[in-house]
């Protein structure tokens, strides 16, 4: 997973589609927020078609991770500051 | 989108599992420069590589980068392309193009390819001209396609 490896990310769902990483962020993540695509988590962009949430739970992120070759994956990883530049966006 | 109004076009490979991947590309990099048009192909590292093995002279492919160096540089608003070419034949591919069809102003071309091609083509909900084909190893499929869409073929006949 390149970059985000060092984030040592915790895999909820793998190898979806970015719709099903979708539903399932939606229906399994109580605070969640809609992101443009290309919307930047650490050094990852998150790639689909809108809607796509990224969601927060606690101290941490949870979003889908797009790979070529593999599909979507659902991912949890630490949040930082990111998480409040999240909350802080424009609705 | 260049400094001289070069016209350019970015070229996004998914995965190259799919054989016909590499010669489709290298058959539009060629006719977008007959075009005058500048391409600049994004790919995975193996997409990437299947281009350089497949043309080492570069007679054909220009300037090559990584496909989130890509979307970066996008998203950041340090380049654009006039035109996008996204080549799909999974789920992610159709992600991709989604993408960039929102952070970007180029047109967007879905070149759909592989044996899902056509219920792949059915994903597309967002503004972009769809050219699929269910081609696996033979390309004849979707470059007659894509031929049928871009000027260069109709000038050529």
């Amino acid at each position: 997973m390149g970059c985000l490896e060092a984030l040592k990310p915790q895999v909820i769902l793998s190898q979806s589609s970015f719709k099903e990483a979708r539903e399932y962020i939606k229906k399994n993540v109580r605070e969640y927020h809609e992101v443009e695509p290309g919307y930047k988590i650490h050094d990852v962009h998150i790639i689909g078609v809108p809607p796509l949430y990224v969601g927060v739970e606690g101290e941490h992120l949870i979003f889908p991770y797009t790979k070529p070759c593999h599909g979507t994956f659902v991912v949890k990883v630490a949040g930082g500051e990111d998480i409040a530049r999240l909350r802080a966006r424009k609705k | 989108m260049t400094e001289n109004d070069e016209k350019t076009a970015l070229i996004l490979l998914g995965c190259p599992q799919v054989p016909v991947q590499t010669s489709m590309a290298l058959y539009l990099v060629h006719g977008l420069r007959q075009q005058g048009i500048r391409p600049v192909i994004a790919g995975t590292q193996a997409a990437r590589k299947l281009m350089e093995v497949a043309d080492p002279d570069r007679h054909y492919v220009l300037e090559m980068t990584d496909l989130d160096a890509a979307i970066d540089e996008i998203t950041g608003k340090q380049r654009d392309f006039d035109l996008c070419f996204v080549f799909i034949h999974n789920d992610s591919g159709v992600a991709y193009a989604g993408t960039v069809a929102y952070i970007s102003k180029a047109r967007v071309y879905a070149l759909l390819f592989g044996e899902h091609a056509e219920e792949l083509a059915g994903e597309i909900e967002f503004p972009c001209e769809v050219v699929a084909a269910k081609a696996v190893h033979n390309p004849m499929p979707l470059k007659r396609k894509l031929d049928k869409v871009m000027q260069w073929a109709v000038s050529k006949r």
